[in-house]
This record gives C-alpha cells, sequence and structure tokens, in this order.
C-alpha cells in the first residue's frame, strides 16, 4: 500500500497528467501511451490549472469504516478548463452542489490508515470563490 | 537590495466555532467570556484539514500571486506545534505538492507559537548569504485544547507563507533580531494530546516580557520611535494581550487595528502574528513602516521592520485576509469535537 501510493503522490498532490503532443489528447491520470495514436505516441507530462466546472456527481452515504466520519461526502465528474474530465471529491454541502458549478482543487487529507499509520494527501475540489 | 517579502498567501479554515457556543456548554456567561478574552469565534479545520493543507495551500497562493517560479525555491521551513507526525516533514509534503523539484533544503520547525517568523529568519540569512534564491517560511497550526481549558474558546486553526528573497521584494525586511529565555509557560509533552499551561499569571514574564524586549530592542538599535510606523502587529494569544503590548510600547489602535485578527478567527499560534502581519499588508502602500512582532512560548519574541516598496502597487491582494475572516460556516458545537476528533471511536 505504501509503494503503491508514495509513487503516485506527484500525481496526487497536484493535477499531474499527460497529453499525447502527436493528437493533443489530455490523460489524468498520466498515461505513457496514446490509445489514438499508438505507436505514433508522443507523450509529455503536463500540468492542469485546478479549475472547472461540475459535470455530474453522486453523494455517497453508505462508506467503508474508514471514512464514517466524512459521510455525506460528494464525488463528482469535473471538466478541467484545460484539461480532461477528472473524478474527484468535492468539499462541500451536500445542499450547496449543483451541475455546472465552477470548481476549483484544493489540499486536502485522503484518510489516516489508522493512528500510528501513514497520512494519505491529495487533491480534491471546493466552490470557486 | 536587501532581502525581503517576495510573496505572501494565507489560508484560513471556512469553519468557525462561536465563543457562545462553547460557554453554553460549560456552563459559563459569554459575555465575560468574551470580554475577557477579545475573542467571538475561532475557525475550526475540517476533517480532512490539517498543517500539512493549511502549510500548501498557503504556499500555493504566495507562489501563485508573486508568480514565482517553484523550481527556484531553495528552502522550505514548515513551524508549527501541531506537525502531523511526530517523525516525519511537513516541509518534503509541501515541497512535493507545489513542485519545487527535489533541491531544496527542508526542515519543520518548531517554537510553540513563533515557528513561523524563526523561519523567515533563517531564509532571510540563507538568502542574504547567496545560498539560495528563493525561501519558502510558513507558519501553521491546526491547535488542540482540552475541553472546558479556556483555551478552548481561543485555540484554532491557520496559517501563512512568505516568499523570501532579493528580487521583486514587496516588503523589505530592514532590520530583524530575537529575545530569548527559557520560560516554561506553556508546554506539551511527547504523547500528549493537550498543552499545559501555567495559568492566566504567565502573562508578565512570558508574552510581555518577550514581546515588549523584543520591540524594545529593535527601535532602539534602529532608532526608531513607535510613531515613526505606519502599523505595529504583536502575537495574539487572544484579543486583549497585543492591544495591551501596544499601549505599554506606545502604539495606538489605528496602528494595530488591521493586523488584529484574533477575534474573529481565534489564536492561529504559528500563523496568529504573520495572518495580522499579511492583513496589514493587503492594505499597505509603498513607503509604509511595518512593525511584526511574533511570541513562542518557552519562551521567545522575533521582531522585524518591514519597508514597503514600490512593487507592492501591482501585486494582487484579492481575496484579502478581513475576506476570508469574514466569510466562513459556523458549526455547532457537538460538531466542532467531531471535527477536533475529541470523541473517542470503538475500535
Ligand atoms: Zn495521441
Amino acid at each position: 500500500m505504501i509503494p503503491r501510493f508514495w509513487r503516485k503522490i506527484k500525481y496526487r498532490y497536484d493535477i499531474v497528467g499527460s497529453v499525447c503532443e502527436n493528437c493533443g489528447t489530455q490523460f489524468y491520470p498520466p498515461r505513457n501511451f496514446c490509445p489514438i495514436c499508438r505507436r505514433k505516441s508522443k507523450i509529455k507530462e503536463q500540468r492542469f490549472n485546478g479549475r472547472g466546472k461540475v459535470l455530474s456527481y453522486t453523494i455517497v452515504h453508505d462508506t467503508p469504516d474508514e471514512f464514517k466520519l466524512n459521510k455525506p461526502y460528494i464525488v463528482a465528474l469535473i471538466e478541467l478548463d484545460d484539461g480532461p474530465i477528472i473524478t474527484s471529491q468535492v468539499v462541500c454541502d451536500p445542499q450547496e452542489i449543483e451541475v455546472g458549478m465552477r470548481v476549483v482543487k484544493t489540499f486536502r487529507k485522503y484518510f489516516e490508515d489508522g493512528e500510528d499509520g501513514v497520512i494519505y494527501y491529495g487533491t480534491k475540489f471546493v466552490p470557486e470563490k | 537590495m536587501k532581502a525581503g517579502i517576495v510573496s505572501y498567501g494565507t489560508y484560513i479554515p471556512r469553519l468557525r466555532v462561536s465563543v457562545d457556543e462553547i460557554a453554553k456548554v460549560w456552563g459559563e456567561s459569554p459575555d465575560n467570556v468574551k470580554v475577557g478574552l477579545g475573542v467571538y469565534r475561532k475557525s475550526v479545520p475540517d476533517l480532512d484539514e490539517d498543517t500539512a493543507t493549511i502549510s500548501v495551500e498557503a504556499a500555493r497562493e504566495a507562489i501563485e500571486r508573486g508568480k514565482i517560479d517553484p523550481e527556484r525555491i531553495g528552502a522550505i521551513f514548515v513551524g508549527s506545534e501541531s506537525h502531523p507526525y511526530v517523525v516525519k516533514p511537513t516541509a518534503t509534503i509541501v515541497g512535493d505538492a507545489i513542485g519545487c523539484g527535489n533541491s531544496f533544503h527542508a526542515a519543520d520547525f518548531e517554537f510553540a507559537c513563533k515557528a513561523g517568523t524563526a523561519g523567515i529568519q533563517v531564509c532571510m540569512g540563507m538568502v542574504e548569504s547567496g545560498m539560495i534564491e528563493f525561501g519558502l517560511a510558513i507558519g501553521a497550526d491546526t491547535s488542540q485544547s482540552a475541553p472546558g481549558d479556556p483555551l478552548e474558546y481561543s485555540a484554532s486553526a491557520g496559517g501563512a507563507a512568505f516568499v523570501v528573497g532579493k528580487k521583486g521584494v514587496i516588503a523589505e525586511i530592514e532590520e530583524t533580531l530575537s529575545f530569548t529565555s527559557d520560560t516554561p509557560d506553556f508546554w506539551r509533552r511527547e504523547g500528549q494530546p493537550y498543552p499545559s499551561h501555567g495559568g492566566r499569571f504567565t502573562g508578565i514574564p512570558a508574552y510581555f516580557r518577550h514581546v515588549t524586549s523584543a520591540a524594545i530592542q529593535i527601535m532602539e538599535k534602529t532608532g526608531y520611535k513607535p510613531s515613526d510606523f505606519d502599523y505595529a502587529v504583536f502575537h495574539q494569544p487572544n484579543g486583549k494581550f497585543p492591544i495591551r503590548a501596544a499601549r505599554i510600547l506606545g502604539f495606538t489602535k489605528e496602528q494595530i487595528n488591521q493586523g488584529l485578527v484574533v477575534g474573529y478567527i481565534g489564536n492561529t499560534y504559528s500563523g496568529s502574528s504573520i495572518i495580522g502581519f499579511s492583513a496589514i499588508l493587503d492594505i499597505a502602500k509603498p513607503g509604509d513602516k511595518i512593525l511584526l512582532v511574533s511570541f513562542g512560548s518557552g519562551a521567545g519574541s522575533d521582531a522585524f521592520i518591514f519597508n514597503v516598496t514600490d512593487l507592492m502597487e501591482d501585486y494582487p491582494r484579492v481575496p484579502t485576509v478581513w475576506d476570508k475572516i469574514n466569510g466562513g460556516i459556523t458549526v455547532d458545537y457537538s460538531t466542532y469535537l467531531k471535527l477536533r476528533k475529541k470523541i473517542r471511536l470503538k475500535g
């Protein structure tokens, strides 16, 4: 669990994905192979600016035990202004969220591996002020 | 050109709990508490916020506003008394989150509420010696307090980040010095969830002695008197101490009001004096002179004299600190207990 997470720290701490310079397709999470261009793939790492809008969302009421304190929470599909559509948690009142709402990235805690384990951080979204 | 502040950013969690709500639970008179402490509400971190997330958000605002290339930041120091880990630095989390590469000096600082200003001094030394181009100094906390302890009315969460450098300085550091002594006014032992303190009689030998000594020394060293400053900001453990320190030293209410943020967000510990300082930078004009004096229990004070430069004219400062203070969503005491993990869960 720990090594698997820390290899992805860069991509979770910020919205670092990739782009195929041959066809312009953007990826998040990053891919190092373009399924359209295949052998002609020209992949480059790209940091997206972290602003976008909610395309769709769901409010999660039934959570695994480690997220019991957080419920209900919101998971949304977010279309980035300068990038692909990504899935992320949105931190706000469930009454507040709506399709089309502008959101911006924020750095938050994902979960803690118990009281003596590693703390996992990453990107979530909040309503844009 | 001397080293100075190139950019700054702040973060205050959006949740709040009021003094009325806390006082009600403990059977105290809200008005007595509010008058006694000069605190009306305080910020509360959400379940997924801690000193690391506050540090990252403040740092990102500073980097964005100053248009700083993160790769040119050569040092990151995070001052806090509530680092998420006892062993494992917060500064590394900030470094990866802002994308500053791997070639940077990093450490976490601890000196109660003044660890953030200690970071500014270290960055200043490293910049002026030529070791680094830019340094990032952060002070942030999510302070804990035992339920029912008087500290519960004020211990809150927030932070500020400063990019220190020589190029593009918006507030030059004209002078800085520290006043330090071994004074056990407030402490927390390893493994203890809540701090202990010497109670109400520690104000004079701890806070007032260190804050006023540092302020007097820096004015003696530079030849300035209180009326030479446009603004002054002191550490704010409550709303009373900084006002009294200002009066003892001869500063007016007009000089300290803009930076007096504790009444509406509480004591953000390592963030306290520097969020107040940031609120002053939000409205400061070129040529303004600012005195900043932090305080950390244990005990010590760092004093700084800043001169605002012409570059402040074009520096983006919205949303302001006061915008962030005035926003916020109020929660009740039971939600607050859950958020601060004061409810013990089974298993
Ligand atoms: Zn392609």
